[in-house]
């Protein structure tokens, strides 16, 4: 029964609701959340209003700025350059603020691993 | 003025085709031996499907590239820009942008709450039998239509760089790609697999770079100037602005907003794409391949711009239009107007271990898949031993190897971008609601996942049945029947949105709750990385 792509390891017998609950996972939970849905919102919106200009602004997109380089070409270039940045950004974010906490709460539940029998085992090494 | 050279002489390149089979043959013999070194100790279904979760990052972030740079991104888009100018770029801004998708909410919690397949995270606390047999018809599906691009595109490859032009040689050919596809994966697992996608996305992205500096050399590394001879030699401004083939009509307008929803939205969902996420050892690694792949990606893409109006200003859209292979043939005539016939071969043979590399890549997700929630899951209710599910998914590959070359034979000549485009819209479709709602929506249930996953593959197959794309228009597949109803060609702008409303309401009318100790399992599993973060034993 239940999902068998965890069965042997470390964390079979955790109460993972006790987890979920404590004010340690509750912290990460919302540091993660209030990271990545404002940001994919933003990078959607961007994205789709650019469409939305390529295929109803042509004038506007057509303008050029310099050369035969036009508005159209640059905020092209411009979505390489916030996707390179949202990348970097978030990379930056998770080393600093999600990471440390995750792997604090990873510890702590494997330091106190019991097994099937209720003997404690060596946590992360099973 | 930079004077144009004469055109390319397209019956010229006939005389290079032994060449271009020599460095393709080449290609075989090198990455051949390392598959059979990398295969040495596949012993386990961990090895065979997730290569023991031994790549770093950066590896499996490369490998993640070559298997994005198909066929159809190198030479479509090339094409695409060549031809029709601002909107062939646009294609290549979705296909990049989309990874944001991945790397934000998907890749890292996928990496943490599962083991081999995309039906693995989405039955995790979910009723497993119907819910792994939805993710398992979607993966299949989205493959198929997939492979069926890849394929499909070897066969209008071939005519141009091997000179084969009739139908018999062009299916034999389909036949020695489909059967050297099929030894890689038998032989290499998703080891070898993932090796061959690694030394072909190096071949290719250097390759594409160093055209690209020679296209620009030509032009004095002066982009304005590149863009201008581009002007030039279409005789024709407009290829610089947007519209030139989305622009026509406010069906085709909004035929591209429907493209873009299913491109950005597509990539997270790809089954062959989530599955390499597991061949690295930790969520840390997950991330750091995403961040890889999108600087690749973003740096071809952006080689592709210059390619694609280099193409347009050295070649010319005529020239290209007319040459065997049409479209796809833009790549392969600028590097022989560049580099004549080596360059030429090189890139040939780049291209064709593109469709090789992609195709395995694709058949051992297709196998994995079959073998691991079909078979093992559901058939042998989780009975099956190990060694015996390995078995199984072997027999798969070969089974799913034979209908890709039976499939590319038949699908031969057809547009290679846009079948590429409705895999992207299944996928967007079927998949990528379920893997969110069940990522980050408590209340999500088995009733909805259900709704999500089988409305939104059926919705999205028959808008596709009934749109220009199959008939009613002369590009058709059917050209002389016509039953299109649906007036776009693609069908995300309807689907994506129908099948997120079906998850929604098939989880508010479920009179079951699922279990809530399964979700605070899987939420506390996907954001700590609790049991994942080891490689597996041997």
């Amino acid at each position: 029964m239940g999902n068998d792509a965890h069965t042997p390891d470390a964390a079979a017998s955790v109460d993972f609701e006790q987890v979920q609950s404590t004010g340690q996972f509750q912290e990460l939970r919302k540091r993660h959340r209030s990271f990545v849905f404002p940001m994919a919102v933003a990078f959607l919106l961007w994205y789709f209003a650019y469409v939305l200009l390529a295929d109803y602004a042509v004038g506007f997109m057509s303008t050029k700025v310099w050369g035969n380089i036009n508005i159209g070409l640059i905020l092209g270039l411009l979505q390489f350059v916030s996707t390179f940045a949202i990348t970097g950004w978030y990379v930056h974010y998770s080393n600093k603020r999600l990471d440390p906490i995750a792997s604090e709460i990873r510890h702590e539940i494997e330091g106190h691993e019991f097994d099937k029998n209720g003997n404690r085992v060596g946590g992360a090494n099973k | 003025m930079i004077t144009i050279p004469a055109a390319v002489d397209v019956a010229a390149l006939k005389d290079t085709t032994l060449l271009n089979m020599g460095i393709f043959g080449l290609f075989v013999a090198v990455t051949m031996v390392i598959v059979l070194r990398a295969s040495r100790n596949n012993k386990t279904a961990a090895d065979y499907y997730a290569a023991g979760r031994s790549f770093t990052g950066s590896q499996n972030g490369t490998a993640i590239a070559g298997d994005y740079l198909s066929a159809a991104s190198f030479l479509g888009i090339t094409g695409a820009i060549a031809i029709n100018g601002y909107d062939g770029f646009m294609y290549s801004i979705g296909f990049l942008v989309a990874w944001l998708v991945a790397l934000l909410l998907v890749a890292e919690l996928l990496r943490n709450t599962g083991k081999f397949t995309m039906a693995d995270v989405l039955s995790f606390r979910l009723k497993q039998r119907p819910v792994r047999i939805a993710a398992a018809v979607s993966t299949l599906a989205v493959c198929f239509f997939y492979l069926l691009a890849q394929m499909a595109g070897a066969g209008s490859l071939i005519s141009l760089l091997l000179g084969i032009s009739d139908w018999g040689g062009q299916a034999l050919v389909i036949i020695v790609v489909g059967a050297l596809m099929i030894m890689y994966v038998l032989i290499g697992g998703m080891k070898g697999t993932t090796w061959v996608q690694i030394i072909k996305a190096m071949l290719l992205i250097a390759g594409a770079a160093v055209m690209t500096l020679w296209v620009l050399a030509i032009y004095g590394f002066n982009l304005s100037a590149l863009l201008g001879g581009a002007v030039e030699t279409a005789n024709n401004p407009a290829v610089l602005n947007p519209g030139l083939q989305y622009g026509k009509s406010d069906t085709s307008k909004l035929d591209f907003m429907s493209l873009g929803l299913a491109l950005v939205l597509g990539t997270a969902a790809l089954p062959h794409v989530l599955m390499r996420f597991y061949t690295v050892p930790t969520a840390k690694e997950a991330r750091k391949s995403v961040v890889w792949s999108i600087w690749l990606i973003g740096i071809f893409y952006l080689f592709t711009l210059v390619l694609g109006y280099g193409a347009a200003a050295l070649v010319g859209a005529d020239t290209i239009k007319s040459a065997p292979g049409g479209v796809n043939s833009a790549a392969p005539l600028l590097a022989f107007h560049l580099g004549g016939p080596l360059l030429l071969g090189f890139i040939s043979a780049v291209a064709f271990a593109t469709i090789l590399a992609v195709v395995a890549g694709l058949t051992i997700t297709a196998a994995a898949s079959f073998a691991h929630d079909i078979y093992a899951n559901v058939i042998a209710k989780g009975k099956a031993d190990a060694a015996t599910e390995v078995r199984v998914a072997r027999r798969t590959v070969v089974v799913i190897g034979i209908l890709a070359i039976l499939g590319g034979i038949f699908a031969n000549g057809q547009n290679v971008a846009f079948l590429v485009a409705l895999a992207f819209a299944v996928a967007a479709s079927a998949n990528l609601p379920t893997i969110i709602y069940s990522l980050f929506w408590r209340k999500f249930t088995t009733q909805g996942a259900i709704w999500s996953m089988y409305g939104g593959l059926a919705s999205a197959i028959l808008l596709i049945v009934f749109s220009p794309v199959v008939s009613g228009a002369k590009t058709s597949m059917i050209p002389g029947a016509n039953f299109a109803l649906f007036p776009l060609s693609n069908p995300g702008i309807v689907s994506i949105p129908l099948a997120f409303f079906l998850g929604w309401l098939g989880t508010t009318l479920d009179k079951r709750r699922e279990d809530p100790a399964k979700q605070a399992e899987m939420e506390v599993r996907s954001l700590t990385g609790i049991g994942a973060e080891k490689a597996v034993d041997h």
